[in-house]
């Protein structure tokens, strides 16, 4: 395998924003922190910067030509959290989860809570006081608490956001944090952002409530009504030794450290096969290692912003992480780094001739 | 007729990947036809006709995907593990042969069931295509395939893989063929992506200014998984009152079963309780239309060997061509 070529000097993944970004609160429909976060990193670097109806952070960069190929680019902002429903005293809250989350994985989590992020915990019956049944059955979502504590009941209210507690952490090339799905795209845009291509016009997409239903990519798409579509996500890897060890593991979605993700086909969307060769074959040219998702279940962005008006060609690359939608998200900063290079070849190469001939 | 239904059934082209028959469909076409574009999602609109005082703007849909798979890891001993593409039952994979766009064939079986009396879901079924490993096998992650099983003729009735929907496309073909003078403008839509909801219909409509949306599928017949259907094969046309992601403008089953009646052909009212088709995407496209469909009975519905009756496909023809070719009163 050849080296990679290095990845271009005026490019490079901003980790201490990254980190911002992790640690920033952010759950679906309550995206305000990140949305200050976009607007100012990229003020600078664009000629446009609307809020929308529903809180899309829409960035464009013209052209000179106004009637050029017209480019989206679109990651997330919102993370899946929880949200409190049911005041139950003591400074104890009945609480669900916003987005798609796992609750076998909520027992004992720290969290924070509202705008003055209260420290609280998911709270669980100790180990000395379970019995032996108790210790092999998952408690269901529906009974567990959010614990505030007794003298903080007053600070918090139905209808407040919560989310996971973590710190983001990096060790040499293992990143950790929370909500890296889909910060990570986030302060991937930033970064691209200060690319200029200078023949097309680039409507950059932050988009709100994704992990709820898509339901800003899709005001976004009819707002920019762009010629293509570059999706910019995380997705998970489950690149585990098995149990079993005489079984292969024939579905890992992606593997870390294998490089960018680049979407086929999921539940929601199909990808175009003229923007898969057009990526391929940028990365083939340059060396970028990248794989293929494997085609199946889950969704993007791309599954509204591609039957948007008359139709979008429409690609996702996703970023992978391991124990997506628990705690802590681990990625690789070469996976990130790869990422950021194939997508500003992309940025470069785009024109309205990969989408010739017809699909 | 049975010969255009057994080329167009026969050719490999799968949900997202269906340039094949619109190629096919394309040249069939042209002749007769005003104008003809490919969209952002592939779907082929043909356009026929001028509209006149008495007519109206129609789409007239059929969609030219079928199901498929889409393989997603080969393993070191050779084989395909695979993810569907439109909706699959597992329970027709066993011994069932594919076909990939590169021509590669291979055959499918199943690890080794826990329970034989359950079905096993697809995760655990693989394709053999006789490669010896994964260095040897030409399939990589992504590459599609079809049902590979070859047309078969019993007479008034015919068997093959994909009659959903292409039936409807050789029917649709036939009508741009067949319809002599029209008051109306007709846009043809040869859609795309059905099988995974409606997706290429969805950004067609969109793009169109009409004010009626007919689609033509198939629909199941007897008992399908379950669900008692009203609908039988040789008994006429099926009228769409109602299915599960749409219901029927009545004006336009009125019109429809008019024009059966004018005909005196039979036809049959449908209420399917499972799936549903294009017009569901036509019906709340933009500011909403009105819609209907038209369906083609058809046995054993997203298996390898779909059946249907030549003598339904041929009055369906015959309805459709007259609803097309005269002026439309939607009063009632």
């Amino acid at each position: 395998m050849k080296t990679p070529q290095p990845l271009p000097q005026n490019l490079r993944p901003p980790l201490a924003l990254l980190e911002r970004l992790s640690n920033a609160v952010g759950v679906s429909g309550d995206e305000e922190e990140i949305r200050q976060i976009v607007q100012k990193q990229i003020r600078s670097f664009v000629d446009e910067i609307t809020v929308d109806a529903l809180g899309n952070v829409l960035a464009v960069k013209h052209a000179a030509d106004p009637n050029v190929t017209r480019v989206m680019f679109a990651a997330h902002m919102d993370e899946v959290g929880f949200m409190l429903v049911q005041e139950e005293g003591e400074g104890s809250f009945a609480f669900e989860p916003v987005g798609g989350i796992d609750e076998r994985q909520l027992l004992g989590k720290p969290v924070q809570v509202g705008k003055e992020r209260l420290p609280g915990v998911i709270g669980s019956k100790p180990i000395h006081l379970c019995t032996a049944e108790e210790l092999h059955h998952a408690v269901p979502q529906k009974n567990m608490h959010i614990d505030l504590s007794p003298g903080c009941a007053s600070k918090a209210k139905v209808g407040d956001f919560a989310t996971f507690a973590t710190r983001f952490q990096r060790n040499g090339d293992a990143l950790f944090g929370k909500a890296l799905d889909d910060r990570l795209g986030v302060a991937t845009l930033i970064e691209l952002a200060r690319v200029n291509p200078g023949n097309l016009e680039i409507l950059f997409a932050f988009t709100v409530q994704e992990e709820i239903g898509l339901r800003g990519a899709r005001v976004a798409a009819y707002n920019f009504q762009p010629d293509m579509a570059f999706v910019v996500d995380s997705t998970p890897a489950f690149d585990l030794p098995l149990v079993q060890e005489d079984e292969e593991n024939t579905q890992y979605n992606t593997r870390l450290g294998a490089g960018p993700a680049i979407y086929l086909s999921d539940a929601g969307t199909i990808s175009d096969p003229r923007l898969v060769h057009f990526m391929v074959k940028l990365a083939e040219e340059h060396h970028i290692p990248f794989q293929f998702r494997q085609p199946g279940g889950g969704g993007t962005d791309a599954g509204a912003i591609h039957l948007t008006r008359s139709g979008v060609p429409s690609v996702s690359i996703s970023i992978p992480g391991r124990y997506a939608h628990t705690p802590i998200l681990h990625a690789s900063l070469e996976d990130w780094k790869n990422t950021l290079h194939l997508l500003n070849l992309v940025l470069l190469h785009a024109s309205r001739s990969i989408l010739t001939p017809d699909r | 007729m049975k010969e255009l239904i057994q080329k167009i059934t026969q050719i490999p082209a799968p949900s997202g990947f269906e340039k094949a028959v619109r190629d096919f469909i394309l040249d069939e076409v042209k002749p007769f036809v005003k104008e003809t574009r490919v969209d952002a999602l592939g779907n082929l609109i043909v356009r026929c006709g001028e509209k006149t005082k008495q007519g109206r703007s129609i789409l007239v849909g059929a969609h030219m995907d079928e199901i498929g798979i889409i393989a997603s890891h080969v393993e070191k001993n050779g084989r395909v593990r695979f993810s569907n593409l439109g909706t699959i039952f597992p329970r027709y994979l066993p011994g069932s042969r594919v076909r990939f766009l590169d021509g590669t064939r291979g055959v499918i079986d199943s690890d080794k069931p826990e329970d034989l009396t359950k079905i096993q879901p697809i995760s655990q079924f693989f394709i053999d295509v006789g490669a010896e490993s994964d260095q040897t096998c030409p399939i990589h992650a992504g590459d599609v395939a079809v049902f590979d099983r070859e047309f078969m003729d019993l007479g008034n009735r015919v068997v093959s893989k994909a009659l959903d929907d292409r039936s409807s496309c050789a029917l649709l073909i036939n009508a741009i063929q067949q319809i002599k003078t029209t008051p109306h403008e007709l846009y043809f839509v040869f859609s795309t992506q059905e099988e995974v909801g409606s997706k290429g219909a969805t950004t067609a409509a969109f793009g169109l200014d009409v004010e009626l949306g007919i689609a033509l599928d198939v629909t199941p017949v007897g008992n399908l998984h379950g669900v008692k259907l009203q609908v039988d094969l040789g008994k006429g046309p099926a009228i769409k009152v109602r299915d599960v992601g749409h219901i029927s403008d009545s004006r336009v089953v009125n019109w429809m079963v008019a024009g059966a009646k004018s005909l005196k052909l039979p036809y049959q009212l449908e209420v399917l309780d499972i799936g549903t088709t294009d017009a569901r995407a036509m019906q709340i496209s933009k500011a909403g239309m009105l819609s209907g469909a038209l369906s083609i009975p058809c046995k054993y519905v997203h298996s390898p060997s779909e059946m249907i009756d030549l003598v339904d496909y041929e009055q369906t023809l015959r309805l459709l061509v007259h609803l097309l070719s005269n002026p439309i009163n939607l009063e009632k």
